[in-house]
């Protein structure tokens, strides 16, 4: 048989799990039908209902418009999946091509998409995390519980983590007249992922509006009454307020754990692709019946130096989707390469924010349009004279054009006057905090002498 | 570039003779994506050129950044927000939306329905008896018209004094020197006055008797932008006069031309209503009512695919051609509502996408889910119409119909 035909009986015929029931597995699922797949297709989810969309969850589900269970994505084709809902993955076996869930039932694959996405990171001390009052938001449980606990009016709301979830949670608190206290251990907030100039914009944003705003400073722990509500905070600059609601905005964990053993490129970093969606094996070779998509695919970027970049943004999962899915019942010469730049948004304090391209990767920053003292802006990246990236605040229309500039490697700064351009163009330092992660330690160590023999480990325990 | 030919097909599309069918000029158009013409400016012709232009900021719509300056442009008062750029555009922009749509009049489309429900339903009551209608006269120009004077407040019966200060206007929008009298000109820069004139007075009057309408609210609210100068309430009330008066009645006739055309399509949207809404998007890429932005301004040099469109030069967008191209839409010659992806350029796109966008996508579709679901067997009568003369607000002059055609 040519693998022509080998193709086309795995297209009529074949078998491929999909592990992650979220937005990633969802949109995977449909292209492959979209693509003619119609062999069996099994959707793994670890969340008992069906897939939902999750920017909804702190804005509008937050505001009390839209209730927890209105954002059912809403489906472009019929799958006629087999759904195994409600029960975690807990393992894969590359050679036996198994997919192993955590109550022990073994699901076999010719061809796995990994969408697994991430989940939040809790608070540190778990007996502080149990108080009531506690929450984190990533599912439609924690929002239809938060959404409960600002609705009964509290007194005070602590936002731990100043990053977009948590200023878009400190934007609605105060929407609805809540005080709120926002805690960031960086100098400002969302400076993380834009950088301190738009950081310090963010900041006046927040205090505009009301917020309590600390930043440089650390939540040490959470104090709770003798019947387990939380109370109070207390910092490490030796200061703490009381409050009813606490909320853990820290980022979040790629789900990889369950990969531990699998020979696969998982770890806390996520998932290592190619720009196809292929997983890397630990050693780093590419596989050719095992995928990854979504938050927790981790793929090299050429614009980027083929940097492997991992995203928790929605376009970027339902992109990855459609290549990973194309990839996997095509043939090698007619595979895509998922090269669209990341698009990002958020909305708080009634500013909508957009970015394109990648931020952290940019030595300078520069506002090429509009007024950051009115908060209507646009701000050009650059790394070592390129433009790398954009954000708008209130000005999203432009941001297409500055797409083309990333992609076409214009100068930085850019060089042409436009209407509404501030008359200091003046590139400033991005200053971005030191690279956390590399902190970590190593995560990989390699053994072996000779090239038959070289092979690389998991070095690392996951947290 | 092939310059010595492309200058040939822009005129020959200007050319009335043109004005049925100007597609395979479009196409021709499309060879030299980006083509200089003689007199210095740029046509730009295909989608993804277009779309890049619409977006970038080194654009303006502002005629002053013009290096020549155009007669048409000229002594016309001060302008809406449509020739100006950031933060001017920006600021009238937001001013003008706070009344009109999201996020502080979320419901204004949606609550107009009832109305716009009842004015189609009348307009096709009075066809009863006739043999021919005339979906122009009839229907097509007395609906968009009675809408928009209402939602601006501005007196129904008035309409045959403004009708005549439009046509001029439009008229003169697409001035030639070369093959224009002068007195076309004139009679635009005269008309245009006279509107302001007349707006003025509308808004004076809205002054010391506020009521519910939109010349009342900019005339009195006050938002974080504070509130418009009653020259700019002119202005933004001219715009809306004008564009809500002559885009949607070339769209609702061109949709009912094409269906017509198409007899299939149109029992289709018989047997299943809901087939309107991406319908009028098809009709938006095929049959759009604007098809070239006439004019914008390189305000610093602009790069443009391959091309380095020098500051000051004059640029004309051949929107009507991007939404045909065939590199961006499969088979773009053939009408497909079903048709995945419709990114049409029919609103333009960008900072200046159609104000009035949702109001005309909802005025298209209960006009012709009417239309055809009450017109008795309808045929047309000549085809192609008549036609106007404007090439770029193009549409039929008069659309003969008659019914019980069999």
């Amino acid at each position: 048989m040519t693998s022509a035909d080998n193709l086309r009986a795995f297209k009529r015929d074949g078998r491929i799990v999909v592990v992650g029931a979220s937005l990633a597995g969802l949109r995977a699922a449909e292209a492959l039908r979209g693509e003619g797949f119609t062999g069996s297709l099994t959707m793994i989810g670890d969340e008992p209902s069906e897939p939902y969309d999750r920017p909804p969850l702190s804005k509008q589900v937050l505001t009390g418009w839209v209730p927890a269970d209105g954002t059912l994505l809403p489906r472009r084709r019929d799958i006629d999946a087999e759904w195994l809902l409600g029960v975690p993955a807990g393992g894969l076996d590359m050679r036996a091509n198994q997919v192993r869930l955590a109550d022990g039932r073994e699901v076999p694959f010719d061809r796995v998409l990994i969408a697994t996405g991430v989940r939040a990171r809790p608070w540190f001390v778990e007996s502080e995390a149990d108080l009531d009052g506690v929450f984190v938001l990533r599912t439609r449980e924690h929002a239809e519980g938060l959404q409960r606990a600002l609705a009964a009016g509290p007194s005070r709301v602590l936002i731990i983590g100043a990053g977009f979830t948590g200023s878009e949670i400190a934007s609605i608190c105060r929407e609805r007249g809540i005080a709120v206290t926002v805690a960031e251990l960086a100098p400002a907030p969302l400076v993380g992922a834009l950088g301190a100039m738009v950081g310090d914009v963010a900041a006046d944003m927040q205090r505009a509006h009301g917020v309590d705003l600390r930043c440089g400073v650390k939540v040490t722990r959470l104090e709770g009454d003798a019947q387990g509500r939380f109370r109070r905070a207390h910092f490490d600059d030796g200061s703490a307020i009381d409050a009813d609601v606490a909320v853990v905005a820290l980022g979040g964990i790629r789900n990889t754990e369950w990969l531990r053993g699998s020979g696969l490129a998982a770890g806390v970093w996520g998932i290592a692709c190619d720009t196809g969606c292929r997983a890397l094996t630990l050693d780093g070779l590419i596989t050719d019946d095992v995928f990854a998509a979504g938050d927790v695919a981790r793929c090299p970027n050429p614009i980027y130096e083929y940097r492997l970049i991992s995203l928790e943004h929605w376009a970027n999962a339902v992109e990855q989707a459609e290549v990973a899915a194309h990839n996997m019942v095509s043939g090698q010469a007619d595979r895509w390469p998922h090269l669209s730049l990341p698009v990002f948004w958020s909305i708080q304090f009634g500013v909508n924010i957009k970015t394109v391209g990648v931020p952290t990767f940019a030595d300078e920053v520069v506002v090429t349009q509009g007024s950051v003292a009115d908060r209507r802006f646009v701000a050009a990246y650059g790394y070592r004279g390129r433009v790398t990236a954009a954000v708008s605040f209130n000005n999203a229309k432009w941001l297409d054009h500055y797409r083309q500039l990333i992609e076409t490697a214009a100068p930085f700064p850019p060089p042409f006057p436009a209407p509404d351009q501030p008359a200091d163009m003046k590139p400033v330092p991005v200053d971005f905090p030191g690279p956390t992660l590399l902190a970590q330690g190593a995560t990989v160590v390699v053994t072996g002498h000779d090239p038959g023999e070289r092979r690389v480990t998991s070095a690392q325990q996951h947290r | 570039m092939t310059a010595t030919e492309t200058p040939g097909t822009l005129l020959r599309i200007l050319d009335y003779s043109s004005r049925a069918d100007p597609y395979p000029l479009y196409a021709e158009l499309r060879e030299t994506p980006v083509a200089l013409q003689e007199d210095g400016s740029y046509v730009i012709s295909t989608y993804r050129e277009l779309m890049d232009i619409l977006h970038n900021p080194h654009l303006s719509s502002d005629v002053r950044h013009l290096s020549r300056p155009m007669e048409a442009a000229e002594g016309r008062g001060t302008p809406a927000f449509i020739n100006l750029d950031p933060p001017e555009h920006d600021r009238l922009r937001r001013m003008a939306m706070r009344h009109f749509g999201p996020p502080h009049t979320p419901g204004l489309v949606a609550g107009l329905e009832p109305d716009l429900t009842a004015t189609v339903g009348s307009l096709i009551d009075d066809f009863a008896g006739k043999e021919q209608i005339d979906i122009v006269d009839d229907f097509a120009y007395p609906f968009p018209v009675t809408v928009i004077c209402h939602l601006l407040g501005v007196p129904r019966e008035d309409e045959p004094r403004f009708h005549l200060w439009v046509n001029a206007v439009i008229e003169s929008i697409d001035y030639n020197p070369k093959t224009d009298p002068k007195e076309k000109l004139e009679n635009g820069r005269q008309a245009t006055n006279e509107l302001r004139a007349y707006l003025r007075g509308l808004v004076e009057e809205r002054h010391s008797r506020p009521s519910d309408d939109l010349l009342s609210r900019l005339a009195n609210d006050d938002g974080p932008d504070g509130r418009m100068t009653d020259e700019e309430i002119v202005a933004t009330a001219n715009l809306l006069l004008i564009a809500g008066h002559e885009t949607t009645v070339n769209l609702i006739t061109n949709g009912m031309l094409t269906l017509l055309r198409h007899p299939q399509m149109l029992q289709r949207l018989r047997d299943e209503p809901d087939l309107i809404v991406p319908l009028v998007e098809e009709l938006l890429r095929y049959e759009p009512p604007v098809h070239i932005i006439p004019w914008r301004a390189a305000y610093s040099d602009v790069a443009v695919a391959d091309t380095v469109i020098p500051k000051g030069s004059r640029i004309i967008l051949m929107l009507a051609s991007g939404s045909r191209d065939p590199n961006r839409f499969h088979d773009p010659d053939r009408f497909d509502p079903d048709r995945p992806d419709n990114q049409h350029l029919g609103f333009g796109s960008g900072i200046h996408l159609c104000f009035g966008g949702p109001l005309a996508r909802r005025e298209t579709q209960i006009a012709l889910t009417e239309l055809v679901r009450r017109l008795d067997r309808p045929g047309l009568v000549t085809d192609p119409p008549p036609y106007r003369r404007s090439p770029v607000l193009r549409g039929p002059i008069h659309l003969p119909v008659e019914q019980g055609a069999g």
